[in-house]
């Protein structure tokens, strides 16, 4: 236990976001860091990343994802699992497999990698790798039977899209093939690079639904077998996710420069002064500092958030997707129909069933990241 | 299906773990925690492999002897049904 006050039951975190890079081998069009990604260096050494799991298992932490960017770039990466098996933390891995050795990966079994999410762009290397923005398939699904042989709980996560979503039952039969536990079929959301490529990403209503009961097909039939789950786009949702479980509630997210953050694009919203886990303790960025008090609870809600009785369900949806599409980071997500701006989901829903072709996509890269966020439409 | 016979253990993909801010046993597996009363622990914990549910409930029937057998009976099977269709443990008949 720490030494300041006890951590309020509702307000402690169970889950750590470690994001210990941005840097990626892959240059994925729905990438989900920020698109300044690269001013955002990997600041933290070995001694700060372990403090951060040592302070985030005492504010309650359970479970850690280590992510990034490819977190298999840190070389420190055993040690962290070792400090982080050490703690009795449940490490999840979540990485694009490249670079990885099966050596590598035996070694981070042993010192006790819980379960491994290995990304899967489509079911095809052509296809897989256009997402990609490079050669990348043969080498994952070589990583993805390493984790099986290893004994070690597999994870494929494919990020759905118009490009991929027609492949749903081969991406299903892919996962079966590999002998997956657990297959996510987590359509994109449309923030980062995802809002830069919407419009060649987002899908039709129709194609949306056809994926979904196949995968709801495909869970009956590999029912303890393959855990399939299949997070629907908030875009043909009619009310937001719940972003987070609420801001500040459940997760902590650390930046690869160390910023404390309740979401991974919190960052890019403008007027919160992010605190860094160099200059202050997590406990009392996670508890004190006004930025991740800013949306937190209900007091800064607007109508028609603050009388609905989705409230407590949904905590009016994700603060950055309200601020990228309205520019208004207090504002209702506007993927919720009740919201005012509910239009601008309405016009791209349009936008895509109009579409012909794909248009050029944008790929994740460095050399663009210097370039501000974009805002409201 | 679990059956009275069945041997099960904790699948790979999940562990056991005290949370030391309630005092709950937490079942964690991937992106997920479920938080587990004082009965359902005690069964985790006896997810080795080494007991058949029949002697699971015999066990549990002998901790909560204060409790009809049958409803131990019934909160066993159903648990640990549910576990299964999770996959979160595995059958070794």
């Amino acid at each position: 236990m720490s030494a300041g006050a006890p951590i309020p039951a509702e307000l402690r975190p169970y889950t750590l976001v470690a994001e210990l890079t941005y840097r990626c081998p892959l240059h994925c069009v729905y990438c989900s860091n920020p698109l300044d990604y690269a001013r955002h260096r990997d600041a933290l050494t070995t001694a700060d990343w372990l403090r951060v799991l040592r302070e985030s298992e005492q504010l309650g932490v359970m479970q850690v994802n280590l992510s990034g960017g490819e977190p298999l770039l840190r070389k420190d990466l055993e040690a962290l699992v070792a400090e982080a098996e050490r703690l009795e933390l449940y490490t999840n891995l979540i990485t694009s497999g490249i670079p990885l050795t099966r050596e590598r990966l035996r070694r981070l079994k042993d010192l006790g990698l819980d379960n491994v999410q290995v990304s899967i762009q489509d079911v095809t290397a052509e296809s897989a790798d256009r997402i990609a923005g490079r050669r990348a398939f043969e080498r994952k699904l070589q990583v993805a039977r390493w984790v099986k042989e290893l004994g070690l709980p597999l994870t494929l996560n494919t990020v759905l899209h118009r490009l991929n979503l027609e492949h749903t039952a081969e991406i299903v039969a892919l996962a079966e093939a590999l002998q997956a536990d657990r297959l996510e079929l987590a359509n994109t959301q449309y923030l980062g690079w995802a809002l830069s490529n919407r419009s060649a990403l987002l899908p039709s209503a129709e194609q949306l639904a056809r994926a979904r009961e196949i995968a709801a097909v495909a869970r009956r039939r590999l029912k303890g077998r393959m855990e399939i789950l299949f997070v629907t786009p908030d875009y043909y949702a009619e009310r937001p996710k719940a972003c987070m479980d609420g801001w500040g509630r459940r997760f902590l997210i650390v930046s690869p420069d160390g910023l404390a953050l309740p979401c991974h694009l919190a960052h890019t919203l403008p007027g919160l002064t992010w605190e860094n886990v160099r200059e202050r303790s997590l406990e009392q960025i996670w508890l004190h500092s006004p930025a991740f008090n800013a949306y937190r609870g209900e007091d800064w809600m607007p109508e028609p958030c603050r009388s609905c009785d989705r409230r407590s369900l949904d905590f009016g949806g994700c603060r950055c997707q309200a601020y990228h599409l309205t520019g208004n980071a207090a504002a209702t997500d506007p993927a919720c129909a009740l919201s005012s701006a509910h239009g601008v989901i309405e016009a791209a829903r349009r936008e895509s069933l109009a579409r012909a072709t794909t248009p050029p996509l944008i790929y994740r890269r460095a050399r663009l990241s210097a370039l501000p966020e974009r805002s409201a439409e | 299906m679990i059956s009275l016979e069945s041997r099960l253990t904790l699948a790979g993909k999940a562990r056991l773990r005290l949370d030391r801010k309630s005092g709950h046993y937490m079942l964690l597996y991937p992106e997920k925690g479920m938080r587990l009363n004082a009965t359902a622990a005690d069964i985790v914990q006896l997810c080795t492999g080494e007991h058949t549910v029949a002697e699971i409930i015999e066990r549990l029937a002998a901790k909560y002897a204060a409790q009809p057998r049958t409803a131990i009976e019934k909160e066993v099977l159903t648990f640990l049904e549910a576990l299964s269709e999770r996959m979160l443990v595995c059958t070794e008949t």
